[in-house]
């Protein structure tokens, strides 16, 4: 049953190469692996392994050079721009290590941001944004701007954002980067509950404390897979149908 | 409709977080328009006097003075350096144009007036009973002189209001004598008040007496200083004018090809110059509306370069969420386009006002044309779309990648 479903993302032979003769650079050198749907990942690897390169392709941000990369059944390697930022808009849900929300405009809006991109009814997008912000626990604080929070409460309000089109795939890179060790345990575990409720989390990080909370640990070194293992963390281990956690 | 003001409102509250920076910016626009709308005011209102006092110059008229033209301006001051024009003449065109309705020999003289111990000098029109009707000029008091005072010579006349107020104060002037060059003529009547010409020249500074007392009386002449006449209609006035040169060439005995020895102007014919006139006019102010728009629009391209650089964080994260290149675009292009409307509606209010001004303090007549305010604030807003382009353009383009990293 496991291996008959379609994976979330099935990633063959991944090559990204930038620059050209003297310049050229090979950041990803045939990188495969799959994901299925449900499962929290985290990449790691050291800065100029390739995870970044790899973060960008996942994230439909940019293209690899060569080799497959399918998203839920999509082959998105050869798409367009206007493409991308469809699939971007309907699959994907960012949580960036900076937080990335709109300075001066409150937190609601700024979840609903990416509902303006989509086709969701507009008499439906406050609604949806608010949900989305109770999901986190910030429904008190949709109309505050970011710099009156504090930096775990605008990462939960970059969460609701990443939700808030009920992607398939939230991908957070370094997401506790710039926060205190109290305030990343308390994104992680809004992460972790996601997942647990069926979300796949594609979790970017260099720090092993961090990718504990992952079910499954892949790292790069030098554009390469070296390990891909299953965590021993004593976490839930992944059940077999994928089903809800719960 | 929800999605569209969500895509305004960004622009908006872009626009009114750097409410100074927008103000500047928008100054050029503010200052073209305003200049478009007050100065299209002004012409407008200029012409449209012009227009008005022309038609008042009476009842379709025709003017025919001697000698031939030269160009636009002509004879007219020149009225008997040459001596074509007769009596019969004007008799003939009355009799044999079907398309006028009334003609008038005129001859035009000048001199001292005096009354009591108040003199001027002054203008003396002469014509016939019809004279006044062609000039559509009504009396203010007494009455016009008669066929057989034209017949007679009768020293008879007709006071303009600036001779009234200049030689009898506050004296009723119907039936004093007054003297023009030392010969008694009776005040049977006087002119409503017609003010400036066009040309800034005092309408009432003259005297009416028929044509054949100032001929006889005043320039012992036979020749006439033109003739006066009006056609049927404003339509008939071509035809009118075109008669009257057969006819007269005909009289006078001009050989085919030979230059007329007269000159029919028309009311239309002033018209166009002054028309011309407003035209150049005009061309003149398109030229410098649009150098201060292009000015102005230069600034909201500037503006709108350094808000694309300011916010590539904020696009890297738009597009990052799903905004398409299109999203992106019509977003900054919006941005630029409100920027513009809201210089134009700025330099819509700013020409109003410097227009009501102009018209209080210098005293000129304004007309602020509906067209000239759309146009003026259309223009604008194509300013807003042309100058915003690029820049939107460039910020669509951006790498989402590198936006997001951008610092």
């Amino acid at each position: 049953m496991d291996g008959a479903e379609t994976p979330l993302l099935l990633v063959a032979d991944l090559t990204k190469v930038y620059g050209e003769g003297d310049t050229r650079v090979e950041a990803l050198r045939g990188v495969s692996f799959t994901v299925p749907a449900g499962d929290m990942v985290a990449i790691m690897g050291a800065s100029g392994s390739g995870k970044s390169t790899l973060m960008n392709i996942l994230g439909c941000l940019d293209r690899p050079t060569a080799g497959r990369f399918e998203l839920a059944g999509e082959d998105v390697a050869r798409m367009t721009r206007d493409e991308l930022a469809e699939i971007r808009n309907r699959r994907i849900g960012f949580v960036f290590q900076n937080f990335n929300l709109l300075p001066r405009t409150s937190a609601l809006e700024n979840v609903e941001l990416p509902l303006v991109y989509s086709s969701v009814r507009g008499g439906e997008i406050a609604a949806r944004a608010r949900a989305a912000l109770e999901r986190v626990g910030l429904a008190d604080r949709a109309h505050h701007a970011p710099s009156q929070l504090s930096g775990g409460q605008q990462q939960r309000v970059a969460i609701a954002r990443a939700l808030v089109n009920e992607p398939s795939l939230l991908l957070a890179d370094e997401p506790t980067g710039n926060l205190d060790t109290a305030t990343s345990l308390e994104v992680m575990q809004v992460l972790g509950e996601l997942n647990r409720e069926g979300m796949t989390v594609l979790l970017i990080t260099h720090e092993r404390d961090i990718a504990g909370f992952a079910r499954r640990v892949i790292v790069l070194r030098d554009g390469e897979i070296v390990e891909d293992r299953s965590n021993d963390g004593g976490r839930a281990p992944r059940s077999g149908g994928g089903g809800t956690g719960r | 409709m929800r999605r569209l003001w969500l895509l305004l409102r960004v622009a908006l509250r872009a626009i009114a977080r750097n409410k100074m920076r927008s103000g500047l910016t928008v100054l050029g626009i503010i200052i073209g328009v305003a200049a478009v709308i007050t100065m299209v005011a002004i012409g407008e209102g200029a012409s449209t006097m012009v227009q008005s006092q022309i038609a008042s110059m009476g009842d379709n008229i025709i003017n025919i003075f001697p000698g031939s033209s030269v160009g636009p301006g002509g004879r007219h001051g020149g009225a008997g350096s040459a001596s074509s024009l007769t009596e019969e003449d004007a008799a003939a065109i009355a009799q044999h144009v079907p398309t006028v309705k009334a003609v008038s020999p005129v001859a035009i003289s000048g001199g001292q007036v005096v009354f009591g111990n108040q003199n001027w000098s002054t203008s003396i029109f002469g014509g016939n009973t019809d004279y006044l009707a062609i000039r559509s000029w009504p009396l203010a008091g007494g009455s016009h002189f008669s066929e057989s005072a034209v017949r007679g010579a009768a020293k008879v006349c007709i006071l303009g209001q600036t001779i009234v107020d200049q030689l009898f104060g506050g004296l009723d002037p119907v039936g004093q004598t007054i003297r023009i060059r030392r010969m008694p003529f009776t005040v049977i009547g006087v002119l409503e008040r017609k003010g400036q010409n066009t040309w800034g020249r005092d309408q009432d500074d003259i005297i009416i007496a028929p044509y054949t007392t100032v001929m006889k009386k005043l320039s012992a002449t036979t020749r006439l200083s033109m003739i006066l006449a009006s056609a049927t209609s404003m339509a008939d006035i071509p035809q009118a004018t075109a008669d009257i040169t057969q006819l007269l060439r005909a009289r006078h005995r001009l050989a085919p090809g030979a230059d007329d020895d007269f000159t029919v102007r028309t009311q239309q014919d002033v018209a166009d110059i002054a028309g011309s006139t407003a035209r150049v006019m005009r061309v003149l102010l398109a030229a410098i509306a649009s150098v201060s728009l292009l000015v102005g629009g230069i600034g909201i391209m500037n503006i709108m370069l350094v808000s694309v650089t300011e916010r590539t964080r904020e696009i890297g994260t738009r597009m990052a969420v799903g905004a398409k290149g299109w999203h992106v675009l019509v977003q900054f292009l919006a941005e630029s386009v409100v920027l513009a409307c809201l210089g134009g509606a700025l330099g819509v209010a700013l020409g109003f006002t410097a227009a009501k001004l102009v018209a209080h303090f210098a005293r000129w007549p304004i007309l602020i044309a509906p067209a000239s305010v759309a146009l003026a604030f259309g223009f604008a807003a194509v300013i807003g779309v042309f100058f915003g382009y690029w820049p939107a353009r460039k910020a669509s383009r951006l790498d989402p990648i590198e936006a997001l990293r951008y610092e």
